[in-house]
């Protein structure tokens, strides 16, 4: 068999392989938009939940995964900014540096119950934060930090040295030079990455669970250090722990949760581009 | 002629590799000091070692002193030494903002907000540059639009902003034309009245037309420091003469 | 010009400190787990955990057998692995190497998308339409079974083994590339013979992260997996990880109490092994 023939054949079977992978995709999203469509409408997203979550909507899930999503910004935005900051522009070449890397590599391996654990551990019983929004907000904000900081790092390093060089030269100070002269050319990396590493905070069940998450509340949560509903808990339970839901209901959940996420995904993707093409260098 | 700079044994290196070796040489107030040398001669190191630069890489080692009007530099804070030592690069490096914005960059970062003060200092610095005619009616627009001999003089005007003693120059000609070439070189002998100015060229004809005196650098060594005049006619090394007359470098 | 100094010390010193809080919640999370785990080994011996094959948490005699949940995880883990790791790896090659420029933009959009659905909702996937359709297919008395949970994991860790596959292949340099067409390759065995092995190291490391990924996955595997942490002979039963068992056992206990220690233990040996995979994924990908 001539090397020609070889190849046609291995292409082609790479591309079955690859479509057997992209159908399931296609076929789940359809699968999930056909089936809950039904239930959206104005009525099941400003609603709460009646009759044990059987009827009515979905509101105050989505008002507890929003809050998680500010909350967890408002803890893992300027660490993780502040880390990246030293990692680029203070840290020098030595061990504790690569311990620092290391850390962060774990970090981004933890399962997501070990966060669920540890989060419980230190916020809700250690620190006596009790399930709130606090906690979990704190334990989601750890869970981020990677992403904000791989992402700013990035920003950072795609700045050009010579802007550095510039401003020193002028006489301004290390911190001046970052203040004005680096960080206003990254935010648009750093803003793209937060919106990512939201968009997957607000999808995360597990390091919820025993830091926040509540089955059923009869009100919004008042202060932070009260329990919340969330839409992806909310899944969860009515899909396990809801006998006969209905179809509409569960379906229509799920349309929501994936509706936030890649709408949050598609904004990071679009700021991305944006920020790509107005290319300042 | 009151002296300015002054080093002293001052030698320097990258990792192992020695970059400049002993050098003793003094700068006078007001004049504009050329420095010659083939390509990797550390003339640029050494010009750098004056405002510290060269210490944003790691592997960077000094030996020696430098002295700024008899004050050891090491004991100035690096942004303050920057102030008063500005330095042009060789290629024009503008920031992707508005051509005022460049100049205004470095008097904001030294506290200077009011606005009517620091429209002063850019039309100052512009005109000191040859600029200002070209530019006062498109202050706003970004920077990179210009020219290269247009950046280049917006660089000098940046540096002249931020009002230092010495100024720097990293061969800020190589890539301009000759016209930006010959506005450059009459802002600088403008500006030899009130600053002290080190010029690092590869082109020997340049230094023989501004500066008074000139030094010739080889291989991170001096060999020869004299009056201009004097270095060109009649220079006591040979390898100076050999450098001057192009048979190498 | 004092005040400005001294802001600036603030700022610098709190960017400092963001460094070191980085290691220092790695530190935390690694001792909070085995404070509460060396509170369970002070009732329950160690050996008996690691080697114990019944998890009996709330029986009158309190069993807290690992082997059933670790094996569980392993068990799951390694057929989700032989599913993702082939489609995995072809598709990272179409992808980077055979698939024409506006259709590689559509397909590593796709696979964004598919790694960014909760897993939730993959798990929910797997109770209504995948647990009822392999019921049927295989003729179990439940579609809540190993099987069911490989089979979404494997889909959850394509987007890590494609994508970091996909930038190992597309790092082999141009010019070994060049050398090969040179010598009259054809474009599948310059792919497979020159690309493939100089990207090893990098896909080595994708897989590791993808196992690290799919053990550490809780929620596909707690809607899906059944709710039986014993041994099983088959992957078509119904099984028990880790990572299900602490999510869903954790709700239940009295704070602590044995079981509650247990299962931080349970947490402090996912946490040791995702660490060390992680580390040795780490290493794999900066051997050059």
């Amino acid at each position: 068999m001539n090397a020609h023939l070889r190849e046609k054949i291995a292409f082609f079977i790479l591309g079955i392989v690859t479509l057997i992978v992209i159908l399931p995709i296609l076929g789940t999203l359809f699968y999930i938009l056909k089936n809950g469509i039904s239930a959206i409408n104005w009525e099941f997203l400003t609603q709460p939940p009646r009759n044990g979550m059987k009827e009515g909507g979905i509101f105050p899930a989505i008002v507890g995964t929003i809050y998680l999503i500010i909350g967890t910004m408002v803890f893992s935005l300027p660490l993780g900014v502040l880390s990246a900051i030293y990692l680029t522009e203070y840290a020098k070449d030595n061990f504790f540096t690569r311990l620092i890397k290391l850390a962060i590599v774990n970090l981004s391996g933890v399962p997501s119950i070990v966060y669920g654990l540890f989060g419980f551990a230190l916020f809700v019983i250690f620190l006596k934060f009790g399930t709130s929004i606090l906690a979990g907000s704190l334990t989601l904000a750890i869970m981020s930090l990677p992403v904000i900081i791989t992402a700013t790092k990035e920003a950072l390093e795609a700045v050009p040295q010579s802007f550095r060089e510039i401003s020193l030269s002028l006489g301004a100070t290390k911190w001046q030079t970052i203040r004005y002269c680096v960080l206003p050319y990254a935010w648009g990396g750093i803003l793209t990455g937060t919106i990512l590493s939201l968009s997957r905070a607000a999808g995360e069940t597990a390091p919820i669970l025993f830091t926040v998450a509540a089955f059923y509340l009869p009100y919004l949560p008042r202060s932070i250090f009260d329990q919340v509903m969330a839409l992806p808990y909310h899944l969860y339970a009515i899909s396990t722990q809801v006998p006969n839901i209905p179809k509409s209901i569960s379906f229509g959940t799920a349309l929501v949760l994936i509706g936030l996420v890649f709408i949050m995904n598609l904004i990071s993707s679009i700021l991305r581009a944006y920020f790509r093409r107005k290319k300042l260098w | 002629m009151v002296e300015i700079i002054k080093t002293k044994n001052l030698s320097a290196y990258f990792g192992e590799k020695c970059v400049l070796k002993n050098i003793n040489i003094e700068v006078y107030k007001n004049e504009i000091l050329g420095i010659i040398g083939p390509a990797n001669s550390g003339k640029t190191t050494f010009l750098k070692a004056l405002n510290r630069l060269n210490y944003l890489n790691p592997s960077y080692r000094e030996e020696g002193e430098i002295l700024l009007e008899g004050e050891n530099i090491k004991k100035i804070k690096d942004n303050v030494l920057r102030k008063k030592i500005g330095i042009i690069f060789s290629l024009p490096q503008v920031l992707p903002i508005s051509i005022y914005d460049n100049v205004a960059y470095g008097p904001k970062i030294h506290g200077i907000r009011k606005r009517s003060i620091l429209d002063e200092i850019v039309e100052d610095a512009l005109r000191k540059a040859y600029l200002w005619e070209e530019v006062k009616d498109r202050l706003k627009e970004p920077a990179t639009k210009l020219s290269g001999g247009q950046q280049q003089r917006l660089c000098i005007a940046r540096t002249l902003a931020i009002e230092p003693q010495i100024i720097l120059y990293d061969e800020p000609c190589s890539g301009l034309d000759p016209i930006s070439t010959a506005k450059i070189e009459e802002a600088m002998r403008e500006l030899k009245k009130h600053y002290t100015q080190i010029l690092v060229t590869n082109n020997t004809k340049q230094a023989a037309r501004i500066s008074q005196r000139c030094a010739f650098f080889l291989m991170g060594e001096l060999i020869e420091i004299n009056k201009t005049s004097i270095l060109f006619t009649s220079p006591q090394n040979k390898l100076t003469d050999d450098y001057i007359r192009g048979k190498f470098g | 010009m004092n005040l400005k100094t001294i802001k600036e010390k603030t700022i610098e010193f709190f960017i400092r400190i963001s460094g070191f809080l980085i290691i220092l919640f790695v530190i935390l999370i690694f001792l909070f787990l085995l404070k509460d785990s060396l509170s369970f080994f002070k009732k329950y011996s160690f050996f008996k955990f690691l080697t114990g094959k019944m998890w009996l948490p709330i029986s009158d005699n309190p069993q807290f057998g690992l082997l059933p949940l670790l094996l569980g995880s392993l068990y799951v883990t390694f057929f989700a692995l032989i599913i993702c790791v082939p489609l995995g790896v072809a598709s990272a090659m179409f992808i980077a190497e055979v698939a024409p420029s506006p259709l590689r933009g559509i397909l590593k959009s796709l696979v964004e998308i598919l790694a960014s659905i909760p897993s939730v909702v993959l798990g929910f996937i797997g109770i209504v339409a995948l647990g009822p359709w392999i019921k049927k297919f295989f003729h179990l008395s439940t579609g809540l079974c190993g099987f069911t949970g490989s089979l979404l994991l494997a889909f959850m860790a394509l987007p890590t083994i494609i994508s970091i596959s996909e930038d190992a292949i597309n790092s082999v340099p141009k010019s070994v590339k060049e050398a090969a067409f040179g010598l009259g390759a054809t474009r599948w065995q310059t792919l497979w013979r020159i690309i493939l092995p100089h990207a090893s190291s990098g896909i080595i490391a994708a897989i590791m992260l993808g196992i690290g990924r799919v053990i550490g996955e809780t929620m596909v595997v707690m809607m899906v997996t059944g709710n039986s942490p014993v041994l099983v002979h088959s992957i078509f039963e119904p099984l028990r990880t880790m990572t299900a068992t602490i999510a869903s056992e954790m709700g239940e206990t009295v704070r602590g109490s044995l079981h509650y220690f247990a299962l931080f233990s349970v947490g402090l040996i996912l946490f040791i092994i995702t660490f060390i995979i992680n580390f040795l994924a780490d290493l794999f990908l900066h051997k050059k």
